[in-house]
């Protein structure tokens, strides 16, 4: 018996329908997008008309996935003031994508992160190398997040082993929420295009950060808005005392008489947190969003939009989790979900229980599974976006066609592009089931800070930067921060290994590689460019000239 | 040329070799300076920021510890600074290209497009 499963059949009933509702309404939206969407800036940009504050909603919406919301939430329900690390490194990173990369890349892009590093390099070496590096940070964050959603669904409808629901045991309803989301995704982005995608991810912006905002309220509400008070009390309900409330619960974590194990901990955190503020402005999904409004300073004002929802956002998850530790306790929670990504939706259900009974307590677990539901799917198709884009745009009419393809080959390359992409990551997801892939968001962070976020910004601001140095520096990147993961404790060598105990190739003492894995893809970057004499700048000087100005900038679609 | 009738819709394409003659104007120069006086520091200075309190989490948990008042330790107040210091870095930025940047990249882009004259 568990506090979801009391909520018996009107609760779960009541669930189910508002997340008829909600796809019901995205559907509407992505079929009203398609007769508005003609061209390939229309289905990579979505025309670049988009409003700052629109594009502000969408890129909040491609962030705050089910792993900040539900994630987070639970990380501070379970770990304390540990899960805060995570939602400050995840914030303070959006400051590079402000100072250092988004009006840049509005200006001398067009489509894709490709568009910037090969602006002045030999087009197919380059372009092959992004996409390999956007299709592996996509993947990872893909299947992450669908797994998530996968056993999500089967929890926030409530579905337990044994019990069924509409016919479906709860590895049915595990199969079936990874199937069900992987299919909109693909609907979204293959019908919709950006401009589709975009408002969908708007809409669930307002679900999400509406949901997130009223749970928030009611539990300060709860506690006559003394947070001190709160604090009080999920300091005592977690058993750890005042130490709940300071670093170290989770992250870095002193192993006592073992100065080397306290040391790689302490390492081992520092390196997350630089994958948090070094990957952000590296994810693809989150660049191709900046081509999406008219010009650099809409992009800018886009950018200020994202943060201030973001920001607000961790700070509401901040009371969510201390709520949660507080209000429904860590033994309630791992007794649902170990990881604790149940905490938000238990927390909603207990407090509207508290204020109206049952009724209400099914309502507001409803809305926040909505919530929850919302932020997976946002996030899941700004990735298929991303990866068709770069398969169509980058792969196959630059690579494959050597530009020659049409507007019109390229559009419909990229929509076949997005479902094959959404049923490998089905596939992959439905296998992944079993195994413990909450490392992989840690990992797309690494690969985009390893990868992607160096050569970009040398590709901007470093004169001498060439073809041998963005395509060392993207391979370099990604093969040593997945490599590292792949010899890491993650993959082998302890009993929550992927591989398991029995094999033990593990050399590598941290599971995040960032701390290694930048900076080698950064010298690989820089030594590469130096092995070759190839310099051109003559494109250098156009390409400053451009980011810097927006002359010569794509500019947005008149239909 | 007094009079642009062309602004009202697409500016006239700049070729590449338009773009790339600004790049030794002494204007493009002191625009990207304007650009680099801002961004750099701030860069700069919240990475600072942002790692003095991950290695202050890692390291100096007792001071993290302290006390403020009622439950609310040092932890819990930097890590809400660091959220102020983003919304604030955030916030002068806009200031500071509005009022010192954007007016001198539309003077440059439009040259490029429109020519010398074009004012």
């Amino acid at each position: 018996m568990n506090l979801l499963a009391q909520a018996d059949t009107t609760g779960r009933t009541l669930t189910f329908t508002l997340f008829v509702v909600m796809v019901a309404a995205t559907i509407v939206i992505t079929v009203w997008a398609r007769r508005h969407t003609r061209d390939a800036t229309d289905f990579h940009s979505g025309g670049r008309g988009f409003r700052p504050w629109q594009n502000g909603f969408a890129i909040a919406s491609d962030y705050m996935s089910a792993a900040s919301f539900l994630g987070i939430a639970g990380v501070i329900a379970l770990s304390g003031y540990d899960g805060f690390l995570y939602s400050i490194g995840f914030l303070v990173a959006w400051l590079i994508a402000l100072l250092l990369v988004a009006e840049l890349l509005r200006n001398s892009g067009r489509f894709t992160m490709a568009d910037v590093l090969s602006f002045r390099m030999r087009q197919r070496p380059v372009r092959t190398a992004a996409a390999v590096s956007t299709m592996s940070v996509s993947i990872f964050y893909l299947i992450a997040q669908m797994v998530g959603a996968g056993a999500l669904i089967a929890l926030l409808l409530g579905i337990q082993e044994g019990e069924t629901f509409l016919g479906m045991d709860a590895a049915t309803a595990k199969i079936a929420g990874i199937v069900l989301v992987g299919l909109l995704m693909i609907f979204y982005v293959a019908l919709g295009g950006m401009k589709g995608t975009t408002w969908v991810q708007i809409v669930q912006a307002c679900v999400l950060l509406g949901g997130a905002a009223l749970l928030a309220l009611l539990v300060l509400a709860d506690y006559g808005f003394n947070l001190s008070n709160l604090l009080g009390d999920a300091a005592e309900a977690s058993g750890a005392g005042a130490a709940f409330l300071e670093p170290g619960q989770r992250f870095g974590a002193e192993v006592a008489g073992d100065a080397t194990a306290t040391m790689w901990n302490k390492l081992n955190f520092i390196s997350l947190a630089m994958a948090l503020v070094f990957g952000t402005a590296g994810l693809p999904h989150i660049l191709i969003r900046f081509y999406t409004v008219p010009d650099s300073r809409a992009a800018r004002k886009s950018v200020n939009w994202g943060i201030g929802l973001i920001g607000t956002f961790y700070l509401l998850t901040l009371v969510l989790g201390f709520g949660a530790a507080a209000i429904v306790g860590a033994e309630a929670i791992t007794a649902q979900n170990p990881a604790g990504n149940t905490a938000a939706p238990q927390l909603a259900e207990a407090v509207g229980s508290n204020i109206g009974g049952s009724t209400v307590g099914s309502i507001l677990l409803a809305l926040i599974a909505s919530a929850a539901f919302a932020a997976i799917l946002s996030t899941v198709a700004g990735l298929v976006i991303a990866s068709s884009s770069s398969l169509a745009h980058d792969l196959y009419n630059s690579v494959i066609r050597r530009g020659a393809a049409s507007d019109r080959e390229e559009v419909v390359f990229a929509k076949f592009a997005a479902i094959g992409v959404g049923v490998v990551a089905i596939i992959l997801a439905i296998f992944a089931q079993t195994l413990n892939v909450a490392f992989l968001v840690a990992l797309a962070f690494a690969v985009a800070a390893s990868a992607n976020l160096p050569t970009l910004l040398l590709s901007l601001f470093w004169k001498r930067f060439n073809t041998a140095g963005a395509v060392a520096g993207i391979y370099g990147g990604l093969i040593s921060a997945i490599g590292l993961v792949v010899f890491s404790p993650v993959f082998s060598g302890n009993p929550g290994s992927l591989l398991g105990e029995g094999v033990d190739i593990a050399w590598f003492p941290m599971s995040n590689p960032g701390l290694v894995s930048i900076p080698l893809g950064l010298v690989c970057a820089v030594v590469g460019t130096l092995t070759s004499s190839e310099s051109r700048p003559d494109r250098f000087a156009t390409l400053q000239v451009r980011a810097l100005t927006g002359a010569g900038s794509e500019r947005a679609v008149k239909h | 040329m007094a009079t642009t009738p062309t602004r009202d819709g697409p500016p006239p394409t700049a070729t590449d070799d338009d773009l790339a003659a600004m790049y030794d104007d002494p204007r493009f120069v002191d625009l990207k300076r304007r650009l680099f006086r801002f961004v750099v520091p701030a860069t700069v200075g919240f990475f600072a920021w942002y790692v003095l309190y991950v290695l202050m989490s890692a390291y100096a948990r007792d001071f993290m510890g302290t006390v403020l008042f009622g439950n609310i330790n040092v932890a819990l107040v930097f890590g809400v600074l660091q959220f102020i210091s983003t919304f604030g870095i955030a916030w002068a930025y806009s200031r500071y290209a509005a009022r010192e940047y954007d007016p001198r990249a539309k003077e440059l882009h439009d040259e490029i497009h429109y020519g010398g004259n074009a004012r």
